[in-house]
């Protein structure tokens, strides 16, 4: 794949429903994992890979390719997901997440998975590797590949993080793109109780970064934020995408507890139902 | 390897870190795909000569060693040789997570380069006298480990590390130390060299100390004790088997390094004859215990790091071990 195939917003909203299915599934075989996170990304996945994003399932170290990284490992799920839906690797393999032998840990691992292009779990040091990929292609002088960032609202609590923002905006990096998975939860609970994040946007700016605020589970608001975000030059860009935490499934959304616990199989049921019926406003699959 | 050190014997002297910035220098003129990135430290690290040499392949990440190597990961992931540098305290002292999970587990080949290593920082104090970086990079999977004695071995250790694939520590000291090596010595990572051979005794050294173990090689030779010196560049790998042969001949050994002894080299070395040869041995470095401010010398005097206790220390060694030769 040369570049983006053209799939329509309803095709792209078809694709996130499977990759909630998937995730849903994955994570009640592996008996644990994170939900809520992957849920609430799965449209911004969808849209990078479907999308936005230059690259080659069955040539992984394409050299043209553009470069996705994911700093909150432990959202990996959603992108394993993904990445077997847009052709990586069988669909069949999303069971072994989490197994003994299994190329997708769980947290990723770029040894193990062609395709991934960091390991990460530990928080807050995806967007300084993107800010060193993103001073490689500079001093190659390859300007047209760009390094997408995703990263979560919760490790904006690590000073890493930040040490990467004063970085990125000295050198303008314009070839970075990082959006925030802002669903306002990390473990201990609300991010505004946790340790305030507030005001991101201005934060964000203050660093010399140029912000956009959109709503993450709306495929094309985001699909429509990184073709603008490729437009800003002399900056880098922070998109700051809200998305709700279990998306799609309601007894995960919005429920901080859900950040780090995966279903049993009796809410699994209870959750795959109610994505393949999108809220049961239609009939499900195999009803 | 006797005559290289006894041709130039205590007379020149250099930091060890200005051989890295030539090497450094060098590597860039070789390789292009050599870049640099610095905290803050430039000069200090002896990165400017690459920096002015190459503004457009050198990046200054500000006083932000977490952001020092991770930027040094993904420099590598898009096929850069990134040598990083910083004081050792606070690279690696404070990054070593970042280390781990982007560097070693990433296997990303990022040159992470400690100076001021060491109790011979002097006056700077305990804070800046890093003594836990060999323990805290040996125990890292993938991570190569480095000492170079002088400044002639640093500048070959570092165009070695441009060529090695892997992730490499290189740790380097402040103050001017002899020149103990010359061109023509050889320098391969994963080896050490015998240094000065001998029969009774075996002093695996490392870094500065190997000056030290020398000098008292010498003057234990006076009192006609023939002490073999091996100095080792490479802690991580070691060079076991040139360890273990020496071992089995003197049957006693001491090890040396300006560093907590535990996890360092001494750790090292027990950890390997504990297994392989078990041999009588002495650990001399930092005993658990941090370093203050005061001048070098002062301080190896203090902490029994210089040549004369090094020389005690192997007349007591072999006092008790002929002792309990003799069943007494």
């Amino acid at each position: 794949m040369a570049g983006p195939k053209d799939y329509s917003i309803e095709e792209l909203s078809g694709i996130a429903a499977q990759i909630r299915v998937d995730i849903i599934k994955m994570l009640e075989e592996a008996g644990s994992g994170h939900s809520a996170g992957p849920l609430g990304l799965a449209d911004i996945f969808t849209a990078l890979y479907f999308n936005i994003l230059k690259h080659d399932p069955k040539n992984p170290d394409w050299p043209q390719r553009d470069i996705l990284i994911l700093s909150n490992g432990h959202c990996v799920p959603v992108r394993y997901a993904t990445m077997a839906h847009v052709g990586y690797f069988p669909i069949s393999e999303l069971k072994t997440l989490r197994k003994f032998g299994s190329r997708l840990q769980g947290h990723p691992e770029r040894l193990r998975l062609p395709g991934m292009e960091t390991t990460s779990g530990p928080l807050g040091s995806g967007l300084s590797q993107a800010c060193g990929m993103a001073l490689a292609l500079r001093m190659d002088s390859a300007d047209h590949r760009w390094v997408y960032v995703v990263m979560s609202d919760g490790e904006q609590d690590e000073g890493n993080t930040w040490e990467a923002a004063m970085l990125a905006s000295k050198y303008k990096l314009s070839n970075l793109i990082a959006i925030t998975d802002r669903n306002n939860i990390q473990i201990d609970g609300p991010t505004e109780t946790v340790m305030p994040l507030e005001d991101l946007h201005a934060k964000w700016e203050a660093f010399g970064w140029y912000v956009m605020e959109i709503d993450g589970n709306d495929i094309e608001a985001v699909i429509e934020a990184y073709h603008m975000a490729k437009a800003i030059v002399n900056q880098p860009v922070m998109i700051l995408a809200r998305t709700i935490p279990g998306k799609g499934v309601d007894f995960m959304e919005y429920d901080f507890h859900w950040h780090g616990k995966p279903p049993s199989h009796a809410e699994a049921k209870i959750a795959l139902h109610e994505i393949r019926t999108l809220g049961g406003k239609i009939k499900g699959e195999h009803q | 390897m006797t005559d290289i050190y006894l041709a130039h014997g205590k007379s020149v002297l250099e930091p060890i870190r200005k051989g890295f910035g030539r090497g450094l220098l060098e590597a860039g003129q070789r390789y292009d795909n050599v870049v640099a990135a610095c905290a803050d430290l430039t000069e200090s690290t002896q990165m400017h000569m690459f920096a002015e040499a190459f503004p457009d392949r050198f990046v200054e990440v500000g006083v932000a060693e977490q952001n020092l190597v991770t930027v040094g990961a993904g420099l590598a992931a898009m096929g850069k040789i990134p040598f990083v540098s910083s004081y050792a305290a606070f690279s690696p002292g404070r990054n070593w997570e970042q280390i781990r999970t982007t560097i070693c587990l990433n296997d990303q080949p990022v040159k992470v380069i400690g100076s001021h290593a060491g109790i011979s920082v002097g006056p700077d104090g305990a804070t800046h006298q890093m003594l836990e970086d060999i323990a805290l990079m040996r125990s890292l999977p993938n991570m190569v480990v480095l000492a170079p004695c002088d400044s002639i071995e640093a500048a070959k250790a570092t165009l070695a590390m441009a060529k090695d694939k892997r992730p490499n520590y290189m740790r380097l000291a402040r103050e001017a130390t002899p020149i103990i090596t010359t061109a023509q010595t050889p320098f391969e990572i994963g080896k050490a060299y015998v240094f000065r051979p001998g029969e009774e005794v075996t002093i695996v050294a490392t870094g500065t100390m190997t000056y030290q173990a020398l000098e008292a090689a010498k003057i234990l030779a006076k009192d006609r004790i023939e002490v073999e010196v091996i100095h080792a560049p490479t802690i991580k790998p070691l060079d076991e088997s040139l360890i273990i042969k020496s071992a089995k001949k003197t049957g006693l050994v001491l090890t040396a390094e300006e560093g907590q002894i535990a996890g360092g080299l001494g750790g090292a070395v027990a950890e390997l004859l504990s297994e392989h040869q078990p041999t009588r041995l002495f650990r001399i470095g930092m005993k658990d215990r941090f370093g203050e401010s005061g001048e070098p010398d002062e301080l190896l005097k203090h902490f029994g790091l210089d040549a004369d206790h090094i020389a005690m220390s192997v007349h007591h060694l072999l006092m008790t071990h002929r002792k309990a030769d003799r069943g007494e």
